[in-house]
């Protein structure tokens, strides 16, 4: 999938999973979600969520991290084979997010991102945008958070 | 109340918090280094849009939501990215309220959706939000 013009609509990438422990869920929170149910077990405890959660934002930066390690890996691929690497992003926004289910401390979260379109603009004839289904399921494959991404993507050069 | 239109906040984004937060969430070369930034769609140095949302969210918890009665938001309607948010900016939020509604199943809840534009010091958004945040709501009377 070197360039846009070759990305494949509709095969999943499974980016790999992270486990949420109480101090990543605090060290996030305290510094961008400083929420009780984020950053306090005992009025976490107390809370609607009877217990300490995971903030959506960070569920979301760890998915980014997975994902761009992931795109490295692609890079790194196409440089070991001789070919050409992909060149990504930025995006331009994304929509529909959701949080389906909490995340608590010990919680395993297995991360993926699947092309779901893709649009050429006339205004940028160099770069297309791949539309995308990014999220991540619990252990018992249960879809705890998504939303659909959009990424910049170079298209092959015209000869 | 919907249309209420409200400005609150002060961050100050320095280049060392913006390339430690892309080191950590989002190590793409245009959000870590200069050079490689300025050959990039974004034309130079810029903040991981995933930084823009963890700073409004902070905005918004010292703004308005940690004294609040919050339960927490379901999810996000739209995010965009409108343009570069460059070290050095600083930012505000302008928050407008969009509808306020008591939530059907849960008549202890209500449901506030929000367009949330994080402001530069120019006077114009790096990055618009819409989405819901649920609530505690009084008892009715």
């Amino acid at each position: 999938m070197t360039y846009f013009d070759d990305v494949a609509v509709g095969v999943r990438r499974e980016l790999g999973a992270f486990r949420f422990t109480s101090e990543a869920i605090r060290a996030f929170a305290v510094q961008y979600d400083p929420q009780p149910f984020h950053v306090d077990e005992t009025l976490a405890a107390r809370s609607h969520f009877g217990g300490l959660v995971a903030s959506g934002w960070h569920v979301a930066a760890i998915w980014m991290r997975l994902n761009v390690k992931a795109r490295e890996e692609d890079r790194l691929a196409a440089e070991r084979a001789g070919r050409t690497a992909p060149v990504i992003g930025p995006s331009p926004g994304f929509r529909n997010m959701v949080w389906r289910k909490p995340v608590r401390p010990g919680d395993e979260l297995f991360f993926f991102s699947e092309a779901t379109g893709k649009k050429t603009q006339v205004s940028r004839p160099d770069w297309g945008v791949v539309l995308m289904r990014n999220g991540a399921l619990d252990k018992a494959g249960e879809e705890v958070f998504a939303f659909d991404g959009a990424v910049f993507w170079k298209r092959r050069p015209i000869p | 109340m919907p249309g209420e239109v409200s400005s609150y906040g002060a961050y100050e984004l320095s280049r060392d918090a913006l390339v430690a937060f892309a080191a950590e969430y989002d190590p793409q070369p245009f959000h870590l280094d200069e050079e490689a930034a300025r050959d990039s769609l974004l034309g130079g140095l810029a903040a991981s849009g995933w930084q823009a949302c963890a700073i409004l969210m902070r905005l918004n918890c010292d703004g308005f939501l940690t004294a609040s009665t919050s339960l927490g938001a379901p999810g996000i309607d739209e995010v965009r990215w409108l343009r570069p948010l460059r070290p050095g900016t600083r930012l505000s939020v302008r928050r407008t309220v969009l509808e306020a509604r008591r939530s059907k199943s849960r008549p202890d809840t209500g449901l506030v959706k929000f367009l949330f534009e994080l402001m530069a010091d120019d006077g114009q958004p790096v990055m618009s939000q819409t989405g819901t945040i649920m609530f505690g709501a009084r008892t009715p009377t």
